[in-house]
């Protein structure tokens, strides 16, 4: 089948998560005897433009006019890319921009979506797809039952792959109307800057850290290992740490290869959020926390003990790497 | 103004999940039902403040049978005017849409808002359906949301920050952590939910798109390899030879 993948523009570069997507199309495509394309968009680095070339794509559209996400621009782009290279499936992200346009895209084609897949579909008399429900605590096999079928891909969920083979890179111009959204400001966030969504390394804290002012060392320890920063709800909810840190059922889920947790007990709805971290850390003073249920690798003590000691080992670490 | 807020069945976010028939379906037994907490804790609470505010009719919907009554009830005791429910089970998100946006299209309303996901499915789905199916505009992953005449002004998060925009309504608006703070129902609430308009609509035939053949749940995990706190830099060569995570 010929495969449409959505690479996202995120301030001007390639989205790490759609080299992923990429990967998943080209060989979504390349097993079921088709060629896979990419619609991509708005001002693009030539080093990004390049590297999306390379996962295996035969195609790449890059549409230069659309320089905001506007949900309807970019479902009309989406559809008339898809028209345009006979796409039977379309795979976005399930990130912020690919979870707002896929349902669009979704319900205009009328094309069954499956939402936060965690792996490639099993393509046989039916076409199924593995996605995570119940917020992490479990997954279905979901078939989509129309010709156009619509997967976002949760990032982190499978490795990217380069190919031999490189995509040539074309204008796509098609008429995409008004945008429906006035977009006014956008308001960047502050610090290092590493998404969430996508980071492979995590550090997280909770409660256990005791006040705001104590984050100091876990950003450190995060700057250290190039991780990005994390927190459980309550430290969300009384205002220590920014929304977009909330992990767990009711906040973002991630899946990084790493997730160290720093003072937070493991309740049932944080576990949800992380348990598909590939490797587990847990550090907490009360060895019955039910975390370390859920970790591979356990410290009991004081985060205030270990955590600098933490940031010493991991300096020495890189010392001896380098 | 008048708003319409959906609102979906969700598994207490303490249950533990578990499957039955084979894998083929949730196992409702022992499980307490709310409503999805972004739907009630963000949608329909700003939807409740906008009409303290600005005057109007807060309706909500569901899409389900008879067991989804009293998750709409405690909607009601939190504070909507009146509840509609389109009787047919929930399939899929398109069959979910497809029955909210023809409801939609045969009254009329200034604001639609839902939860940013379900904590059941995970979708994010519904909400940009209905507004694809309308052709209304949509925004998901709202953290704040103010209405000035026939103009909302949202933020949302998006990769790198937040985002500042404009739209007109009527439109379709999908309400994430930081839009409302969740209001617990009081006895007066409560007792005036029960008097509440709860009507029952037959569905429209629309049909699902997808289907979910089975369920499964995560491997277990192994032992937990515990470090002493005196030995981090062990913990950091365990993480890297063995782990092989940094």
């Amino acid at each position: 089948m010929n495969v449409l993948v959505f690479a996202e523009n995120d301030n001007g570069k390639v989205a790490k998560a759609s080299f992923e997507a990429a990967t998943y199309g080209a060989k979504v495509a390349a097993t079921s005897g088709g060629a896979a394309s990419i619609i991509t968009h708005g001002s693009l680095d030539q080093e990004g433009l390049n590297e999306l070339a390379s996962y295996g794509i035969t195609n790449i559209l890059h549409c230069s006019a659309v320089t905001e996400v506007d949900p309807s621009q970019l479902t009309k782009l989406t559809i008339a890319a898809a028209e345009q290279t006979g796409a039977e499936l379309i795979v976005f992200s399930h990130d912020y921009t690919g979870k707002s346009i896929a349902p669009l895209v979704s319900a205009k084609m009328k094309a069954g979506m499956v939402a936060g897949a965690i792996d490639y579909p099993e393509v046989g008399a039916d076409f199924t797809v593995k996605t995570n429900v119940f917020s992490g605590k479990a997954f279905a096999q979901v078939k989509i039952k129309t010709d156009k079928k619509i997967i976002t891909l949760i990032p982190n969920a499978i490795s990217k792959v380069k190919s031999e083979a490189s995509a040539n890179v074309s204008a796509f111009s098609p008429d995409l109307g008004a945008p429906s959204v006035t977009i006014k400001e956008f308001k960047a966030e502050g610090g290092e800057g590493i998404n969430l969504t996508e980071a492979e390394l995590v550090v997280s804290a909770g409660r256990g850290l005791k006040g705001p002012e104590n984050w100091g060392m876990i950003e450190e320890l995060a700057k250290e290992l190039g991780a990005a920063t994390a927190c459980s709800r309550p430290v969300s909810d009384i205002g220590w740490r920014p929304h977009h840190e909330h992990v767990g059922q009711t906040g973002i889920a991630i899946r990084p290869n790493l997730y160290i947790a720093v003072g937070i007990s493991g309740a049932i709805q944080h576990l949800a959020g992380v348990n598909g971290s590939k490797v587990i850390v847990v550090i907490n003073t009360d060895k019955e926390a039910p975390f370390f249920k859920a970790a591979d690798y356990g410290v009991v003590g004081d985060a205030f003990d270990v955590v600098p000691k933490m940031i010493e080992a991991v300096k020495a670490f890189k010392a001896g790497q380098a | 103004m008048n708003i319409l807020v959906c609102i979906s069945k969700a598994p207490d976010t303490t249950s533990k999940i578990t499957f039955k028939d084979n894998n083929t379906a949730f196992n409702e037994d022992g499980v307490q039902f709310i409503v999805n907490p972004y739907d009630e804790w963000y949608a329909l609470v700003r939807a409740l403040e906008l009409k303290e505010t600005n005057g109007g009719k807060v309706t909500i919907i569901s899409v389900g049978a008879a067991d989804y009554e009293p998750i709409m009830r405690k909607a009601l005791a939190i504070g909507a005017d009146e509840a509609v429910r389109v009787d047919s089970p929930a399939l899929d998100a398109y069959q979910v849409a497809a029955e909210i946006a023809n409801f939609i299209s045969n009254n009329s309303f200034d604001l639609v808002l839902t939860g940013k996901e379900t904590i059941n499915y995970n979708g994010s789905q519904v909400g940009g359906m209905v507004a694809a199916i309308l052709d209304v505009p949509y925004t998901s992953n709202a953290t704040k949301l103010d209405v000035n005449g026939s103009k909302a002004t949202i933020e949302r998060d998006k990769q790198g920050g937040t985002e500042v925009l404009e739209l007109s309504l009527p439109a379709v608006i999908s309400a994430a952590k930081g839009m409302a703070e969740q209001r617990i129902p009081n006895m007066r609430g409560i007792m005036a939910a029960r008097s509440k308009p709860l009507t029952v609509v037959p569905a429209s035939v629309s049909d699902s798109l997808t289907e979910t053949i089975s369920f499964s749940l995560p491997p277990a995990k192994g032992e937990v390899k515990l470090i002493d706190p005196e030995n981090i830099t062990e913990l950091i060569n365990l993480l890297h030879n063995e782990a092989k995570a940094i």
